[in-house]
C-alpha cells in the first residue's frame, strides 16, 4: 500500500486527528495530533491491511519551531513502510501518548527521547531517564541546553591550563 | 599504609627489603578487569596472545581487592566516574592508576562538547602514568606499564627524610 492510500484510509477513520500529508519529503510523512497517535498506531498494527508489526525507529527531533516524535513503521507481511509524526511548539511541553503497549520496543526509545529531549510520554510503564543519571538537570540534546559544571561534586569542565599559567607568571 | 612503612631510617636492611618488595610489586602488576570505551579494545588486544602482557606478570584480576592497578581504558563519563572512585577505594594499597588514551587524560574528542564526560580522570583520581594516543597502540600501553614499573622500583618503605 502506498503512503497516500494509507493516509486516505486513516483520514476516514480518524477525522478528529488533524491528519496532514507532508509531501515535501521523498517518502511522504503523515502528521497527526499528539493525542491521536496511540489510537492510530493500534489500528496500523492490528488492521490486516496495514499490519505494521515493526516499529523500526522512534526518534525525538528538535526543529527550529517545535519538538517532534517521529515513528518509522514497517510491515514485514506487506513489505510497506510509513512514517508518522507528532509535534508541538516549544512554548509548552510536548506530551505524547505512549506506544510501548503496542510495540514493546518503544519502551526504551521513549525513555531515551525523554532523557535527551524532555518529551513526555503519558502512560509509559517506566518513565525514567535511561542513559543519564536520574538526578541529571536538563535535556542535553536541546539546542538551549546548558551543561552542568559539576555532578555529585565531580567536575565536568576542563581545566584551563592557559589561565593557570598566566596566574603563575604574575 | 602497611605496618612497616615509614617507621625505619633508610639503613642497609631497609633498603634491601625495599629492593625485594619493589621487585615483587613491579613484576606482578595486576590490573582490574574492566574497560570503558574503544581504548578497552586495544587493552584486550594487549592482554591477548599477540602482545601477551602476561610475560610482564600483568594479568587482569576480577575484583578490586586483588588488584594493584586501575587501568582507566577509555572515556570516563560522570556516571562511571562515581563508580571508578568506589572501585579505587576498594583496592588495597599500594595501588596505582594508569590513564590510557586521550579521553582519560583530558576528555579527548569530548573535551569541548561532552556534557557528560569528565575532562581528565586526574580530576577525580591520582594518576601515576598517562598514556597518550587515541587509542594508544598496544606497544604504548606496554610502555606505560614499564614506566609504572620504573616508578615502583623507586619506592621505599623508609621514613621520608626530613
Ligand atoms: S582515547 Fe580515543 S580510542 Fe580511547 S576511548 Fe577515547 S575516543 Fe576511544
Amino acid at each position: 500500500m502506498t503512503i497516500p492510500e494509507i493516509f486516505n484510509i486513516l483520514q476516514e477513520k480518524f477525522p478528529e486527528a488533524e491528519l496532514v500529508l507532508e509531501e515535501n519529503n521523498p517518502d511522504p510523512i503523515i502528521r497527526a495530533k499528539c493525542e491521536a497517535i496511540a489510537d492510530i498506531s493500534l489500528l496500523l498494527r492490528d488492521d490486516p491491511d496495514f499490519s505494521f508489526d515493526s516499529l523500526m525507529c522512534l526518534s525525538g527531533v528538535e526543529t527550529v519551531e517545535e519538538f517532534q516524535t517521529v515513528y518509522h513503521l514497517y510491515s514485514m507481511l506487506h513489505n510497506h513502510k510509513v512514517t508518522l509524526r507528532a509535534g508541538g511548539t516549544k512554548e509548552e511541553e510536548l506530551i505524547v501518548p505512549t506506544v510501548s503497549h503496542i510495540w514493546p520496543t518503544a519502551d526504551w526509545h521513549e525513555r531515551e527521547s525523554f532523557d535527551l529531549f524532555g518529551i513526555k510520554y503519558t502512560d509509559h510503564p517506566d518513565p525514567r531517564r535511561i542513559l543519564l543519571p536520574d538526578d541529571w538537570v536538563g535535556y542535553p540534546l536541546r539546542k538551549d541546553y546548558e551543561p552542568q559544571k559539576t555532578w555529585h561534586k565531580i567536575p565536568l569542565t576542563a581545566i584551563d591550563y592557559k589561565e593557570e599559567d598566566n596566574g603563575d607568571e604574575s | 599504609m602497611g605496618l612497616i612503612e615509614g617507621r625505619f631510617e633508610p639503613n642497609i636492611i631497609v633498603t634491601s627489603t625495599d629492593a625485594i618488595f619493589n621487585w615483587a610489586r613491579s613484576r606482578s602488576i595486576w590490573p582490574l578487569t574492566f574497560g570503558l570505551a574503544c581504548c578497552a579494545i586495544e587493552m584486550m588486544a594487549t592482554n591477548a596472545s599477540r602482545f601477551d602482557l602476561d610475560r610482564f606478570g600483568i594479568f587482569p584480576r576480577p575484583t578490586p581487592r586483588q588488584s594493584d592497578c586501575l587501568l582507566i581504558s577509555g572515556t570516563v563519563t560522570a556516571k562511571m566516574g562515581e563508580r571508578l572512585v568506589t572501585l579505587y577505594e576498594q583496592m588495597s594499597e599500594p595501588r596505582y592508576v594508569i590513564s590510557m588514551g586521550s579521553c582519560a587524560n583530558s576528555g579527548g574528542p569530548y573535551c569541548d562538547h561532552g556534557y557528560h564526560v569528565i575532562k581528565g580522570v586526574d580530576q577525580i583520581l591520582p594518576v601515576d602514568v598517562y598514556i597518550p594516543g587515541c587509542p594508544p597502540r598496544p606497544e604504548a600501553l606496554i610502555d606505560g606499564f614499564l614506566k609504572l614499573r620504573d616508578l615502583i622500583m623507586k619506592e621505599t618503605i623508609a621514613k621520608p627524610s626530613a
